[in-house]
């Protein structure tokens, strides 16, 4: 129910509302290097963001004003939208650069597997907020939460989107270890399966790893994708302590980056801010993640405490796969950096979460 | 839910843990900015203050092909390319014009390449022109100065050691076009793909993966040291069931004229020999063929880029009497001893169907009729069976549809039928066009791969799907895929029919009109045939008196030896200036026979045996 209440005005979440607006001023600037091209001063990319970050703060307040005890009831309807959006996907998709991620709605293209990381948290936390107590989860409380997850994260690899996929199965593992997933298991399964892989990997002949590759990613050029890390690691590298000055960049201005403006926005902006600007960012990150995760420690109950967590465990794992991709640490999978990379379904799925992290907050006073 | 206000306790602890891992997680990452950035910092600057990394794609070498035998038929041999960087050219037009020159070419053709290449990564090379000669070479490295950003590359180029050699069959290759390029992402500007033959529908086993290299070069372009390197995978290599041998062979037996020969294993659909001519030198495509000579190709008056065995459409003559006997037998139309009269002639409504012996036949049965070819014979019996049946069984023979071999563009010939007409001409079936069809005239046509399905049909009573390839193998010679023999139809025929059948076309050869390709030690069964081109009146009129392209086609269809056969084989000559199918097609048909069974002798006896 929509009750406004005045203890709830009382206790609105400024701190994560801030940093979160800091950050997306930090990527609309950013974005404006990274697509401004001719002389003209506002390239179309910034305006549409900006107007993207408009309906995303409706978004935010929607969130916000329903009770999250009885958005609940709609976890499996809003988990069961986004999974039937995803699968509209390949039959009534748009394409664009090889793989089918879009809806067309008009003059939106709406890319529904960044709802989908939303939707699944929801589904997750309402599944599991029960189980989730004073002792480890049981192994068979884990078979639904790992379908709720497969089946969207097999659907948005078909796309293909690996980026994607391996966030949302990121936010919901880390979900399922603050629910309570048994230590013990993660340490077997890590024990067992970390040695192996890179000596399997190091074991297979160049083309058998090339199949593997492809497998996974069919899109992915290996030649293409090598240069492009090396190309980003010189921008980040390039700017050094103080960076080469905002619209200074010459690895970006001269189109050696690849998609500038949505996956490889950081490199664009570490090379023109260097390494002060880019430790700043991480701060920001940090500080941003760190309220969430104080959001859930301190959340009325196991429900808003899973999702708070999810969310938040969402956001840390696509920023730190991001940077660690566009810095050379972990292979290029195609997955952009939240809040600062160009995208209206991206900001609409993160504003949505803000709401919902405030929502946590706001209520943790209310009965 | 009162009482507790706050979540449990191990979900608190959890959440603690993970705020943990999410500040080493930002610390990591601000290492690792903190490396690139002011440790390594002046380096990358360096790096990218003229940008000096290139990428360069390695060309994977495409697979071999070989025969049956393991002799190669295509092979790659290194050859010169000439590349160029723009943006390491000091001056563009004058680099142009002087690349030109050395080069060739015009001015405009080397401009219009660059123009090409516009939309490509900065700093990427542009292939200018490739396969350069030994001059060419040598003027661009002794002015290598004056030419800053053109470099050569020594690339894998396609070389078929034979020429013409099984041109049709092999195909070419050339530079990927935009539409190939829109296609399949995998491809580059500039890349060689498959366009006509085997390189084209293999070209999936045949190009290899391309690998990477990232060159560190200096301010002129020149290249400094290689920072990393994707190998190339060499591509997979073909195993044909052609024998080279008699492939040759058989085109030394055709000589200067235009036709087809196939040669296919009857036992498992093996094609042993497949030759067509004129032919064309496949090496001249590689690097891409010169305008002048691919306008002598496409204008020339015989054709040569017409694969005829698979793509030519014949009327077959009289071979196709072997098929209405079968049919004749096996609808109880005739049995062995039902005898026809011949009289020279058949009326027929207000025409009047003549046999090619002016005088007549006289009385025939249906084994007398296949020896002497007698068109009045198989008048009566066609009007008998009627053409929807003939037409059955002519597709029971592989007739009327593509036999499937895996190359290019294969046309499927005519089979008329009632249905057919209707369809086509929208009109009916009139009765005397199924006495023209009864002879394999009319609208009845089919390629020589066609026709040596029917021998190979008739000689076995199954037929294969053709197999030009027989596996392919990685470089390692490991099994990548194993192509295997195809049973498409048994006919559905009695044994005494087929036997009948055959029995009167190994007399075709003993002492008919196929006389001329008989060998002193193997019995050969076979077919003649002659079929016309175009009406001339009334006269059959001697093939030297007309003009090239109005000449009959010279048609011999065979098997042997003729009671467990090896080998099948249709010859096909086109407008023979020397006579019909006995006096032009079956000499050159003996010749190949004769060579596939010396090398039968000279080889390891499994190698044919294998069934």
């Amino acid at each position: 129910m929509l009750r406004i209440d005045r203890r709830l005005i009382a206790h609105i979440e400024w701190p994560l509302l801030f940093l979160a607006l800091i950050v997306t001023s930090v990527g609309l600037v950013t974005i404006l290097s990274a697509t401004h091209h001719s002389e003209r001063l506002l390239s179309p990319y910034v305006i549409r963001q900006a107007s993207f970050l408009g309906l995303a703060l409706v978004v935010m307040v929607l969130a916000i004003g329903v009770d999250y005890r009885s958005l609940n009831r709609y976890a499996y309807a809003l988990y069961a939208a986004a999974v039937v959006a995803l699968l509209m996907v390949p039959l009534i998709g748009v394409s664009g650069g090889g793989a089918r991620r879009w809806l067309n709605l008009g003059p939106f293209g709406l890319q529904p597997s960044e709802f989908m990381k939303v939707a699944l948290i929801v589904a997750l936390a309402h599944q599991l907020h029960r189980a989730a107590g004073e002792r480890r989860l049981p192994l068979r409380s884990l078979i639904i939460p790992g379908v709720l997850t497969a089946v969207p994260a097999a659907l948005i690899l078909k796309q293909p989107d690996l980026g994607s996929a391996i966030a949302l199965a990121m936010g919901a593992f880390t979900l399922l270890v603050i629910a309570g997933l048994p230590m013990r298991l993660l340490v077997i399964v890590a024990l067992i399966i970390g040695p192996l892989l890179p000596y399997g990997w190091h074991h297979l002949k160049p083309y058998q790893q090339r199949r593997l590759t492809s497998f996974v990613d069919p899109e992915a050029d290996p030649l293409g994708s090598g240069y492009h890390v090396l190309q980003s690691q010189i921008a980040i590298g390039s700017g050094q302590l103080h960076g080469k000055g905002y619209l200074r960049g010459t690895q970006n201005k001269l189109n050696f980056l690849p998609e500038q403006h949505t996956d490889f926005i950081f490199s664009v902006y570490a090379e023109e801010w260097g390494f002060v600007g880019a430790a700043l960012l991480l701060v920001l990150y940090l500080a941003l993640i760190l309220r969430g995760a104080y959001i859930a420690s301190r959340a009325r109950d196991n429900l808003g405490a899973l999702l708070a967590a999810g969310l938040t465990g969402t956001i840390f794992w696509q920023m730190a796969i991001n940077i660690a991709m566009t810095s050379g640490v972990v292979p290029v999978v195609g997955i952009t950096l939240p809040f600062l990379s160009y995208g209206g379904s991206s900001m609409l799925a993160l504003f949505a979460a803000i709401g919902l992290l405030m929502n946590v907050s706001m209520r943790r006073y209310t009965f | 839910m009162f009482g507790t206000h706050e979540s449990s306790p191990l979900v608190r602890r959890r959440v603690a843990l993970g705020s943990a891992v999410a500040v080493i997680g930002v610390l990591l990452l601000a290492l690792r900015l903190w490396d690139l950035q002011v440790i390594r910092g002046e380096q990358m600057a360096g790096l990218s203050e003229n940008n000096r990394v290139r990428l360069r794609r390695v060309p994977a070498t495409r697979g071999r092909v070989v025969d049956r035998v393991g002799k190669v038929l295509i092979d790659s041999q290194a050859s010169f390319d000439a590349v160029l960087v723009p943006e390491d050219a000091r001056d563009l037009p004058s680099t142009v014009e002087m690349l030109a020159q050395f080069l060739h070419q015009s001015a405009g053709e080397t401009q219009a390449i660059l123009d090409r290449a516009a939309g490509r990564p900065p700093f990427q090379e542009v292939l200018v022109k490739r396969n350069l000669d030994f001059d060419e070479v040598a003027a661009l490295e002794t002015h290598q100065l004056e030419l800053p950003g053109v470099s050569l590359r020594i690339t894998p180029s396609r070389n078929y050691p034979y020429g013409p050699t099984l041109a049709h069959v092999l195909g070419y290759v050339g530079e990927v076009t935009q539409d190939e390029l829109d296609r399949d992402r995998r491809y580059r500007p500039g890349d060689v793909i498959g366009k006509a033959g085997l390189e084209k529908s293999w070209e999936r086993y045949l190009r290899g993966e391309h690998g990477g290299q990232q060159v560190e070069v200096d301010a002129l372009g020149r290249e400094l040291r290689v920072l990393d390197e994707e190998e190339a995978l060499p591509g997979d290599t073909l195993v044909l069931s052609i024998d080279l041998e008699l492939q040759q062979a058989a085109e030394a037996a055709l000589g200067e004229e235009a036709g087809a020969i196939v040669a296919l294993d009857p036992r498992n659909g093996d094609v042993l020999a497949m030759v067509s001519r004129p032919a064309f030198d496949p090496n001249q495509f590689t690097g891409g063929i010169k305008p002048e000579l691919w306008r002598q190709l496409t204008q020339h008056e015989r054709h040569p880029l017409n694969a005829r065995a698979t793509q030519g459409q014949y009327p077959p003559g009289s071979t196709f009497k072997i098929i209405m006997a079968t049919a004749a037998l096996q609808e109880g139309i005739v049995n062995p001893f039902t005898r026809i009269h011949c009289s020279g002639h058949l009326p027929f409504g207000n025409h009047d169907f003549r046999c090619w012996k002016k005088g007549g036949h006289g009385s025939m049965n249906v084994h007398d009729a296949l020896v002497n070819s007698c068109d009045v014979f198989f008048y009566q019996v066609g009007q008998r069976l009627g053409i929807d049946t003939i037409a059955r069984y002519a597709r029971a023979f592989g007739l009327g549809a593509p036999t499937g071999i895996e190359i290019g563009t294969e046309r499927g010939g005519v089979i008329p039928d009632s249905a057919w007409k209707k369809r086509v001409f929208k009109q009916p079936w009139f009765a005397g066009e199924t006495l023209s069809a009864a002879i394999g005239q009319g609208y009845v046509t089919a390629t020589p791969l066609q026709m040596a399905e029917a021998a190979a049909t008739i000689a076995t009573g199954r037929r294969f799907k053709p197999r030009l390839v027989q596996r392919v193998e990685a470089i390692d010679g490991s099994l990548v895929k194993a192509v295997d023999p195809e049973a498409v139809m048994t006919l559905p025929v009695r044994q005494t029919a087929l036997k009948q059948v055959q029995e009167a076309l190994a007399d075709v050869v003993a002492h008919g009109t196929g006389k001329r390709a008989a060998l002193p030690d193997v019995a050969v069964a076979g077919k003649t045939g002659t079929s016309q081109v175009v009406t001339l009146g009334k006269e059959r009129i001697p093939a030297a008196k007309l003009k090239w392209s109005q000449r009959d086609h010279a048609w011999f269809v065979a098997y042997a030896p003729a009671d467990d056969p090896a080998i099948a084989i249709a010859t096909l000559v086109e407008h023979a200036a020397g006579g019909g199918g006995g006096a032009v097609a079956a000499p050159i048909t003996k010749q190949v026979l004769q060579t596939f069974f010396r090398l039968r002798e000279e080889r390891a006896p499994q190698r044919y045996a294998q069934n």
